[in-house]
């Protein structure tokens, strides 16, 4: 299968530097903001933003993970069973600035899903949306608000995120399907 | 792993590695019961109706917020309200349910083997919340989860079952379950109330409480059922609670850090000392909640897994 690498380690670290230079830049510090990874990857690129926040801004905003399953608009449809992992968000988020943070945007379901779930949790300022990869093909009206990479795929082509958390190497890749 | 089945009808059917799973989905589920909005649209669109043909307010209530914090329409069938009382057999009734679009119907009778009658002709997914003195998944499970809450894990503990193991139904899933995933068993009764051949299901019997509890680190007793107790199974009540009821006293034999259980209703005085009820309070109410947790996921693994429900 053809393997073509769109970010490297060095890419990758740099994105995050920059995405949160651009949270706490919009947002104007890190007081009122919270920070929500979906699962899996998204909780991982979140921690490295709220690290990277910790050392910029000297505090650290809280840290949630969101497993979307249970609100998954193919819940009923898919033939494989999704096993439901934890939603783990332990504080408010009530009239904070929520920067969601995921992996790879595609058709924005995932998205969709993230947003009713964060609601159920209360009623933020707002909910921004920071994802590494912007991948194209939205069958919704949702776009993220920060970006690391933006690129055209086809519908075949798979775009993996790669992070040393889960995977042992840090990288961007896309497989020719 | 994935979950295969369409009803979930006992443990004694159910593997290691699938009760296994439905602990670990109650886990997460547990999580929305702690939320501000108890509710998750998992559910949303699927009818689930709860067929109760024995009188039950806990096992049914728990039943019915589970469903609801799933998202699902939930339709109550009890049995005074019922055209069972006019005389329509089970399988009509039940017939009907799903012609109104149950898609997962859950059933407690007094007949062994009801839901698994219900499961061969329906459609529905069935889900069997108590049959005669045969099993009773759900609360089987939930105290398999309260206990590797409690204990952190089930392979190698002592547990052991006190009481009425004849007509319990709650003992005969709980052996299941515990001895599927590695407990070692025991159970310990009036001669009377334990069923010949029990030796089968890889348990140890006592007669004899004292004996029994000898370093166990949970203990679940068991309710006496005063409406099934017209015969003569034991002397008196006063008798059986001198000798099975669980005091102070008794239980300085089990290991330090003992788990007292109990499914509930508690007879105060009989099964448990007033003592022991108070100080078992916590784990005895973490075991209600905890039943949400894990009916939540039995129903959304019935449910979920790309059927037409």
């Amino acid at each position: 299968m053809a393997e073509n690498v769109l970010m490297d380690s060095e890419t990758i670290d740099r994105t995050i530097v920059r995405i949160t230079s651009e949270i706490l830049e919009k947002n104007k510090g890190a007081k009122e903001l919270v920070v929500i990874g979906v699962r899996t990857r998204g909780v991982h690129i979140a921690e490295r933003i709220v690290n990277r926040i910790e050392k910029l801004e000297g505090i650290r905003p809280p840290m949630g993970t969101l497993d979307i399953t249970l609100y998954r608009d193919d819940l009923r449809r898919k033939t494989e069973w999704p096993k439901v992992e934890k939603t783990e968000i332990p504080f408010s988020v009530e009239e904070k600035e929520v920067i969601l943070v995921d992996d790879v945007v595609y058709t924005g379901r995932t998205t969709r899903a993230a947003l009713e779930e964060i609601m159920d949790f209360g009623r933020p300022s707002s909910i921004q949306l920071a994802a590494m990869v912007d991948r194209g093909h939205r069958e919704l009206p949702i776009q993220p608000d920060y970006v690391g990479i933006k690129v055209n795929t086809l519908s075949s082509e798979e775009v993996r995120v790669h992070l040393k958390e889960t995977d042992g190497n840090d990288g961007v890749i896309v497989l020719q399907g | 792993m994935t979950f295969q089945r369409k009803h979930i009808l006992g443990l004694e059917e159910l593997t290691a590695e699938e009760i296994t799973l439905v602990l670990d989905t109650a886990e997460s589920m547990k999580e929305v019961s702690e939320r501000d909005v108890k509710k998750v649209p998992a559910l949303r669109g699927v009818t689930v109706c709860n067929l109760f043909y024995e009188p039950s307010t806990r096992t049914r209530s728990s039943f019915e917020i589970a469903e609801k914090r799933l998202s699902a329409d939930v339709l109550n069938f009890t049995l005074s309200h019922s055209s069972v009382t006019k005389g329509e057999t089970l399988l009509d009734t039940a017939r009907n349910l799903e012609a109104m679009g149950a898609g997962v119907i859950v059933i407690r009778h007094p007949m062994s083997g009801a839901p698994w009658l219900l499961a061969k002709e329906l459609d529905s997914s069935i889900i069997n919340a108590g049959d005669g003195s045969h099993e009773h998944p759900s609360q089987a499970l939930l105290d398999l989860f309260t206990i590797r809450e409690i204990k952190g894990r089930i392979k190698g503990l002592k547990v052991v079952i006190v009481g009425d193991i004849l007509h319990s139904r709650v003992a005969r899933s709980n052996i299941w379950g515990l001895v599927k995933l590695g407990a070692e068993v025991r159970v310990v009764g009036p001669p009377t109330l334990i069923p010949k051949y029990i030796e089968n299901a890889k348990v140890r019997t006592f007669y004899n409480l004292d004996d029994a509890i000898e370093g166990a680190d949970v203990i679940i007793m068991l309710r006496i059922q005063m409406e099934r107790q017209e015969s003569v199974y034991f002397p008196s009540l006063r008798e059986y609670s001198r000798f099975y009821g669980l005091t102070r006293e008794k239980l300085k034999r089990a290991s330090e850090d003992v788990t007292v259980m109990h499914p509930g209703p508690i007879n105060r005085g009989i099964e448990l000392s007033s003592d022991i009820a108070d100080d078992a309070g916590s784990v005895i109410l973490a075991q209600v909640s905890n039943g949400i947790a894990v009916r939540m996921a039995m129903f959304y693994l019935v449910a979920s897994a790309g059927r037409n429900v």
